[in-house]
């Protein structure tokens, strides 16, 4: 068991011709995900990567039954792509793609919401779970098949905490990198609630950053939830001077509650373990674990 | 991307939000000749900096003497402001102490003012919607306002499928208090700014204070407003409206070659790859009892040049005395990154202590190529021994 992902998920790549299709695609085949074909408009019915390539997603998932799809489309046409995923009845979208417009995505959440499709993204590294499947640009190695589901905002803290938690002879159940954009598809209450449910999730480490409030949304829906499950959390970003935007579009303190100390203290709140440097998840989360 | 109040006024004028008349003035004798062009009562003098409290700032040098925004009856009067504003350093609460050089004013009719509202448009992370925010407490800072008094903020949420909808707009006016013709003046500037606001791309348009004159007019006071740096590709217009003069050099030069930086105030500089990874490399630093000198990601893609200019900006700030990097190789091979530290020392003449942390992909190869470089690099096995590594360096260095 995992959530979201697993060794059935049919996978197809939108962008899938081009350099990052191209390579991101021959990794996840290495890795073992089940891909199935690829999207690039003019080249349908081409062979690439031993893989059919189709001119419009619907096609693709007509053909191929695709359950997810992973989109490696330049910014310009990325919130395109995701559109075109939604109508197609995509059910996971994974959008990796990092710089799209942001009215763009504002365009992209309202087809969310009237659809039954679930998007990861944009400017994410993806989802794992290991052993079993890998949409993304993580490094597979670093992972090892296990029960710590690993949740975050960002790509090399996501590999870092995957890094600690494998160092302590854990491993990962799922790992979701939800991506550091203001407007996206899945947040930390969307893949928490899923794995708080999820039977193969024991332990659950959440990595957050300065910038919005959807940490503390996450932190309350633990509360809430009553789990028994432990989390341990961290928030990068205590060094950041409010109004200067670190990096992602979306880390940047525009109000009291974003600070990362407004964020920790509602982490404690919950009763999250919070990791008192970015180098102790692993650490904390063994002492949780006892 | 930020632009001035004057540039933004002109903006918002050609998608019909009423505006003062006014000019952008370089020199003291076009700052009198626009206010002769005016020919108003009163004439506001205003320096334009990309930073707020302008009115309630003061120049450098002159912290007992008047402000950045000025009321002026004659063209003398208005030479005489723009003589002791023009090439002066304007400081404000959002320019901290070094203060920011004016080079250009606008020169302003004034108005008779009745009531001062507070206005603006952004895009709300939590809905994912654009969202218009009004108050009547205008001319005040908005965050103060939400903190003492959130119950006088009202907001509107736009459905992005229907577009705005002006009983929206009415509605906000109500609430604002507006009366009689005020509404449908009231619904005009948020259409208005609507249209900007979707066109062009924007990422925020704030008026503070729109106010209501005497007549029952409506006029944007200040205007100011912000662009996705992500969409400049498509409004070439709004890029030309960029000015170099207001941003930092070095954010600048990182900007070239692809790189996130943003200047701090500390002494050991950081290279990371990832955003929440090099926020992270930032705290734990400090946790160790020093101040990072920057944020630095240099992204999933780095290649050997960009790993070059960055240590280029680096090793170029005076205040740096250490170097901390930080790389948790994913896509990015641990060895192609060693390869380009490696000659990114060489041909910077790296003076400074610097702790090397690789993980990741091929990162055997890399600690070897390190290892093998005859560089006095210290290799770090992990985050916290990489900060606890060059905090040592530096004061060791120091002493």
């Amino acid at each position: 068991m995992s959530i979201l992902v697993n060794k059935s998920t049919k996978v197809i790549t939108q962008g899938f011709t081009g350099a990052q299709g191209t390579f991101h695609t021959e990794q996840a085949l290495a890795y073992g995900t089940h891909m199935v074909g690829g999207v690039t408009p003019g080249k349908g019915g081409s062979v690439h990567l031993g893989l059919p390539v189709f001119d419009t997603v619907a096609q693709a998932r007509a053909a191929t039954g695709a359950d997810a799809s992973v989109i490696y489309v330049p910014p310009a046409g990325a919130a395109d792509a995701i559109l075109e995923a939604i109508a197609a009845g995509i059910g996971l979208i994974v959008c990796i793609t990092e710089g799209i417009p942001v009215q763009d995505m504002v365009r992209v959440r309202a087809a969310l919401e009237q659809s039954a499709s679930l998007l990861i993204g944009p400017n994410c590294p993806g989802i794992i779970t290991p052993d079993e499947c890998k949409i993304g640009i993580m490094p597979g190695p670093i992972h090892r098949r296990g029960h710590v589901g690993i949740v975050s905002r960002s790509g090399t803290l996501t590999y870092e905490a995957v890094a600690q938690t494998t160092a302590i002879g854990q491993g990962q159940s799922t790992c979701v990198g939800i991506g550091g954009d203001p407007v996206k598809g899945m947040d930390f209450t969307d893949v928490l609630a899923r794995m708080i449910e999820d039977p193969d999730t024991h332990s659950i480490v959440m990595i957050g950053e300065i910038g919005g409030t959807s940490e503390i949304d996450g932190a309350e829906l633990i509360r809430a939830s009553g789990t028994h499950k432990p989390v341990v959390g961290f928030i990068a970003g205590a060094t950041a001077p409010p109004g200067r935007r670190m990096g992602h579009a979306g880390a940047v303190i525009t109000g009291g509650h974003e600070t990362a100390g407004a964020k920790i203290e509602a982490l404690r709140a919950a009763g999250i373990h919070v990791a008192p440097s970015p180098a102790e998840l692993g650490t904390t989360l063994a002492r949780v674990l006892g | 991307m930020n632009i001035h109040e004057y540039q933004a006024k002109a903006l918002l004028r050609s998608y019909g939000m009423p505006v003062p008349e006014g000019h952008a003035a370089t020199t003291a004798d076009e700052a009198t000749t626009a206010a002769e062009a005016l020919g108003a009562p009163v004439t506001v003098v205003k320096a334009q900096i990309h930073a707020g409290g302008r009115g309630a700032g003061h120049f450098a040098g002159k912290p007992e003497g008047k402000g950045g925004v000025r009321l002026a009856r004659t063209p003398a009067e208005v030479a005489q402001a723009a003589h002791a504003m023009l090439g002066e350093v304007l400081v404000t609460k959002q320019t901290g102490p070094a203060g920011r050089l004016v080079r250009t004013l606008y020169v302003e009719s004034g108005c008779d003012i009745a009531r001062e509202l507070y206005f603006s448009m952004l895009v709300d992370r939590v809905t994912g919607r654009v969202v218009i925010v009004a108050s009547p407490d205008g001319g005040m800072e908005i965050e103060d306002v939400a903190a003492r008094t959130p119950e006088r903020i009202f907001k509107e949420y736009i459905d992005p499928a229907m577009g705005l909808c002006d009983y929206q707009s009415r509605a906000l006016a109500v609430r604002l208090g507006l009366k009689g013709r005020e509404i449908r003046a009231f619904q005009n500037v948020v259409r208005a700014a609507y249209t900007a606001f979707t066109s062009l791309d924007a990422a925020i348009v704030e008026i503070n204070p729109l106010v209501v004159t005497g007549s029952g007019d409506l006029l944007a006071l200040d205007a100011k407003m912000s662009f996705d740096e992500n969409a400049l590709y498509r409004h070439p217009e709004i890029a030309k409206l960029r000015d170099v003069h207001e941003e930092d050099p070095r954010e600048r030069e990182a900007a070239e070659y692809g790189l996130a930086y943003v200047g701090l105030d500390g002494n050991i500089g950081c290279m990371v790859n990832g955003a929440g990874l090099a926020m992270a490399t930032m705290d734990i630093i400090k946790m160790e009892g020093e101040e990072p000198a920057n944020f630095l990601d240099v992204g999933g893609g780095a290649t050997k040049e960009r790993v070059a200019a960055a240590f280029r900006i680096l090793i170029g700030d005076p205040k740096v005395r250490g170097i901390l990097v930080n790389i948790f190789g994913g896509i990015m091979r641990c060895d192609v990154i060693a390869e380009a530290i490696i000659a990114a020392s060489h041909e910077t003449g790296l003076n400074v202590p610097l702790v090397v942390r690789l993980a990741g992909t091929n990162v055997d190869r890399g600690k070897a190529l390190l290892a093998e470089s005859g560089l006095t690099i210290i290799p770090a096995d992990d985050l916290g021994d990489a900060a606890r590594k060059i905090v040592a360096a530096v004061r060791n260095a120091g002493a």
